[in-house]
């Protein structure tokens, strides 16, 4: 009988009565030949391998990381309640030492949906793994986390989200953002004034192989994870880097995101996308969960891989390793970088115009953070949308000082007329508040 | 008339009866080394003073194929494998003839990569070379397009005495488990059929010409002639005869767990409106790990001989058996023995259970009656904590749609059924300490025979289609139909339930009173590139165990 050298958790929910809409690459077929893979495999047998039923994640807990217009019910179902509570269930199964690692296999995914929630981008309303992982900082005082996106595409939504988290390492590794939706993801995009270098984007280019993709989480990712010493590593498991993937433009394969896997030795692996239902999922998934199990891989195999294929073009090859380099020169100089863009001011703003692609909403933003020397920084978020509404989103952070604290909640409560509403996240408190003249 | 007859571990029972209830039971020792004289001494017994042309049918359960897996008498099997790409095939071993082969087919049943017919002659001389006379085929996606299990027996045909494919075994997609069915199918297959044509040739010689049928892991029976093509259903139908045996006795409409409590364990199912639950893939039994179907039990190592100790500052029951309750010459305090202390029963040696109890109460100051009265309450609440564990158990089973996840059925039962030897006074007890209704099971010394004798004769089909391959098979039956794009959910209902109605018709079931339903329907429309190219589409449908049509009303009276 076979046992797996790491105790593994899995959450399999495929979600087999949900579509955004019929003919959606996001509809009822995605995980079908997954889950006949898997079952065929008999990996849920596996000794050492557990499948959980997700739980469903509560309200409370969309609002510690979103702020929802005009309110969690009116974005979400409840499907994405049950695949954000498939992450939060592998998450406690990991932290309660049920298991030594686990794989949320859920959909609908999540790494699109931002800190502000209008509707729907990129296939995504909530950010599965941000709900986790609050969830668990929450619960059981984590601290330090990082995020390794493997997703084809950007993961604009999680690096949104932590944008000004200095304890939270997001590295997305994506088709260069010039040739791929959502068209971000460079690699100056490093993070806000108060948390530079934990923001981090290694675009490579369309047709990198094994070797690339391979070549990346060894010689950058890697070095980065054993400076940064995560307490948590999370790994947002796309699948659509495929050589098969019918939206990108990637030649990797089953056996090296199997590989991949094994090196980045994530505590917690969450599905994201990946719609190559036939040719890809199917393999990749009996790859990374035996992979994450510490099973032997090396006999996964798409039908039609081919070796010969895998050969990386030279110039590729050198591309990817001056990318590698640039990354690292950023998170070698992210103090320098950080003192720069600072610049003595005592407070930064942006503005930013976002498109939420699934939906068709546009959205204006103006976000304004405290640079703190004491802390991370409060900030405000006023967001405009498409829809009409108009919203002050104020974003207390989780080790705020006590200056920090008290300008969000003045902001909050002195917020002048002119929203629909004023949404408070008091993240050291962990409350979550609405419109300050309603309460009272 | 109808005889039961149920090899047990100790005894042999045999009822029988006809449609106003049981007219006989008999009780006789199993001997081990001789299960064809325990069986005729049974039927024998039974059916004195009995005009055999009354005898429509005779219903046996025995432990014959368990003992041959128990105790690794199992005949020599060639296993040959086609896996593919997936987990290394070899890590599947299953005994010493087990061979991989080339040949591979993918989850929609396309053919990746053909068999080697050289390398299948090649295999079939060595396999005769060394003696080897039953066969098991199995192909990974074997039940998506059975041809390559198929071209393989073909190739062998001729060489061997039996040989067993995967895909007849079972629909259910489990590579590593429908390689362990299939190799347990041939390895018990001579010993199986060995065993019922002596107990024929037995009954023949005494000019009685019964038709036999044999109870499975499931809980149903199927005739001997069908049996011999999949013999390792009647393997760990050890705890299936007495649930069945107590289904009549459970409240309609509600929800029952069924608790035998025997000498080494307490057995566990769990009854929803009487029909006992399927375990979700097959026997999990130790190491088999199977496709084959069983009903869902759960058994824990608490008996009425189980030892106790004082661990502590408590009581430990269990899990161990070393030998009979002291009050029947066994070397430690049992649970049964402070029955005896607590006057519940009176066989047995009192002075020998006293003295037992007497040493356990002397280690915590009680007198012997409070040590047998915490004792006995102690392996009420073991019983029911694990009563509890295992409604959780089958409340966290996965589901796969937004729809089971918010709705699915959640079970809560709220009755017992308690068989065994102290059933009387574990139903009081378990009572008092908890919220169930309790209730001994009428006649639960011979409800496993009374099992085996009113079951009813299960099945199940499992049809999958596809109409952009136009194909719609269902592996068990031998069915592959070329269909249209307008095949639907409908027509693969229509399909499957026809086929269930020929095959359990063919197993013995009664014609006019088949109790389908249909298990799990699934309808995907594939699409590729926005646009919808077919239908996938999953069936599978049964007959649940139970009680014989006609059978259930005489229990109750």
């Amino acid at each position: 009988m076979l046992t797996a050298p790491n105790k593994t958790g899995l959450v399999f929910f495929p979600a087999f009565d949900w579509a955004i809409s019929p003919t959606h690459p996001e509809r009822e077929e995605r995980l079908l030949y997954t889950q006949d893979q898997v079952l065929e495999e008999g990996l849920f047998d596996i000794d050492g391998i557990v499948e959980y039923k997700p739980d469903l994640v509560t309200a409370h807990d969309i609002q510690r990381v979103h702020f929802c217009v005009p309110d969690v019910a009116a974005v979400t179902t409840e499907s994405h309640l049950i695949s954000a509570g498939g992450a939060k269930t592998i998450g406690r199964a990991v932290m309660d030492r049920h298991v030594t690692r686990g794989f949320a296999l859920v959909r609908p995914p999540g790494h699109h949906a931002m800190r502000v929630v209008h509707g729907a981008r990129g296939f995504c309303n909530v950010n599965i793994e941000a709900v986790m992982i609050e969830y668990l900082r929450q619960t059981y005082g984590v601290r330090r986390i990082a995020i390794v996106d493997t997703d084809c595409h950007h993961g604009d939504g999680t690096q949104d989200i932590y944008w000004h988290d200095p304890d939270t390492l997001f590295i997305s590794i994506h088709q260069d953002g010039r040739t791929l939706y959502p068209g971000s993801g460079f690699i100056q995009e490093t993070g806000g004034p108060t948390a530079v270098g934990t923001t981090l984007n290694i675009p490579l280019p369309p047709n990198t192989c094994e070797e690339g993709f391979l070549y990346t989480i060894r010689n950058v990712v890697r070095p980065i994870l054993d400076e940064f010493k995560p307490d948590l590593i999370i790994n947002s498991a796309g699948q659509d880097n495929h050589y098969s993937d019918p939206i990108t433009n990637m030649n990797f394969s089953a056996r090296g995101y199997a590989e991949l896997t094994a090196l980045l030795k994530p505590d917690v692996a969450v599905l994201e996308g990946g719609y190559s239902i036939e040719g890809a999922l199917p393999y990749v998934n009996v790859g990374i969960i035996l992979a994450m199990a510490g099973l032997d891989y090396s006999h996964v195999m798409e039908p039609d891989y081919d070796a010969v294929k895998q050969r990386q073009d030279p110039q590729i090859s050198a591309y990817i390793e001056q990318v590698g380099e640039s990354v690292l020169s950023i998170w070698q100089n992210r103090a320098a970088i950080q003192a720069k863009m600072q610049n003595g001011e005592n407070f930064y703003r942006r503005n930013r115009r976002l498109f939420y692609d699934t939906d068709n909403i546009t959205e204006e933003q103006q976000e304004t953070i405290r640079l703190c020397p004491a802390c991370s920084g409060t900030w405000k978020i006023d967001t405009t949308s498409s829809l009409g509404k108009r919203i002050l989103a104020v974003h207390i952070p989780r080790r705020a000082c006590s200056a920090c604290r008290r300008l969000g909640r003045d902001w909050y409560t002195e917020a002048a007329n002119g929203y629909d509403s004023v949404l408070l996240q008091d993240r050291p408190e962990d409350r979550y508040l609405t419109n300050p003249c309603n309460e009272s | 008339m109808i005889i039961g007859l149920d090899v047990g571990g100790t005894h042999t029972d045999a009822v029988l009866l006809d449609d106003t209830g049981p007219l006989k039971e008999i009780k006789v020792p199993t001997d081990h080394r001789d299960l064809l004289h325990t069986v005729t001494t049974g039927l024998d017994q039974v059916m004195a003073d009995i005009d055999p042309q009354q005898v429509q049918r005779l219903v046996l359960s025995t432990t014959l194929t368990t003992n041959a897996v128990v105790q690794k008498q199992l005949a020599p099997v060639g296993m040959i494998v086609s896996s593919g790409p997936g987990i290394d095939p070899a890590l599947f071993r299953t005994n010493a003839h087990y061979h991989v082969v080339a040949g591979s087919i993918d989850h929609r049943g396309r053919e990746v990569q053909p068999i080697d017919g050289d390398e299948i002659h090649a295999l079939a001389q060595a396999l005769q070379a060394a003696d080897i006379r039953y066969i098991g085929v199995v192909g990974k996606f074997s039940v998506r397009n059975p041809s390559h299990e198929q071209q393989i027996a073909d190739l062998l045909n001729n060489h061997f005495e039996k040989i067993f494919m995967g895909h007849h075994l079972s629909g259910h997609l489990n590579f590593p488990r429908r390689i362990a069915t299939t190799h347990l199918n041939a390895a018990v297959y001579p010993v199986h059929k060995k065993f019922f044509t002596a107990v024929k040739q037995s009954l023949a010689a005494k000019g009685l010409r019964i038709p036999i049928r044999v109870l499975k892991a499931d809980g149903g029976n199927t005739r001997f002639t069908t049996s011999i093509d999949s013999p390792g259903q009647t393997v760990f139908s050890g705890p299936a005869a007495s649930i069945i045996g107590s289904v009549g006795y459970a409240a309609p409409g509600t929800e029952t767990v069924v608790l035998d409590i025997g000498g080494t364990t307490t057995d566990m199912a769990v009854l929803i409106d009487r029909a006992p639950l399927l375990a979700a893939r097959g026997v999990d039994a130790g190491p088999h790990k199977t496709l084959i179907r069983a009903l869902d039990t759960t058994s824990i190592g608490l008996g009425g001989d189980s030892a106790v100790r004082v661990v502590d500052g408590d009581f430990q029951i269990g899990p161990r058996r070393r030998g009979p309750a002291m009050a029947f010459g066994g070397p430690v305090p049992t649970p049964t023995d402070a029955l005896l202390v607590l006057k519940k029963l009176d066989t047995g040696d009192h002075e020998r259970a006293r003295e037992g109890i007497g040493t356990l109460a002397g280690q915590l100051d009680q007198t012997p009656e409070e040590a047998a009265a915490g004792i006995f309450d102690c392996c009420c609440r073991l019983i029911l904590e694990a009563i509890d564990h295992m409604v959780a158990q089958i409340n966290s089973k996965p589901v796969y749609t937004v729809h089971e996840l918010r709705d699915g059925h959640r079970a809560a039962p709220r009755e017992l059924l308690v068989l065994g030897g102290p059933a009387p006074h574990f139903a009081e007890r378990l009572e008092q300490l908890s919220d169930y209704t309790v209730r001994v099971v009428p006649k639960w010394h011979v409800a496993n025979a009374i099992g085996a004798a009113l079951a009813r004769t299960t099945s199940e089909v499992t049809l999958f289609a596809d109409t952009e391959q136009k194909t719609a098979t269902a592996p068990e039956e031998n069915f592959n139909k070329k269909i249209d794009g307008g095949y639907d959910r409908q027509a693969a209902l229509t399909d499957a339930f026809d086929l269930l109605r020929d095959k359990a018709i063919r197993h013995g079931a009664q014609a006019n009173h088949l109790e389908m339903e249909a298990v799990e329907t699934q309808e995907f429309n594939m699409v590729r590139g926005f646009r919808t190219i077919g239908k996938n589409i999953r069936v599978k449908v049964q007959i649940k165990p139970g009680l014989m049509h006609g059978y259930a009303k005489l229990l109750e009276s």
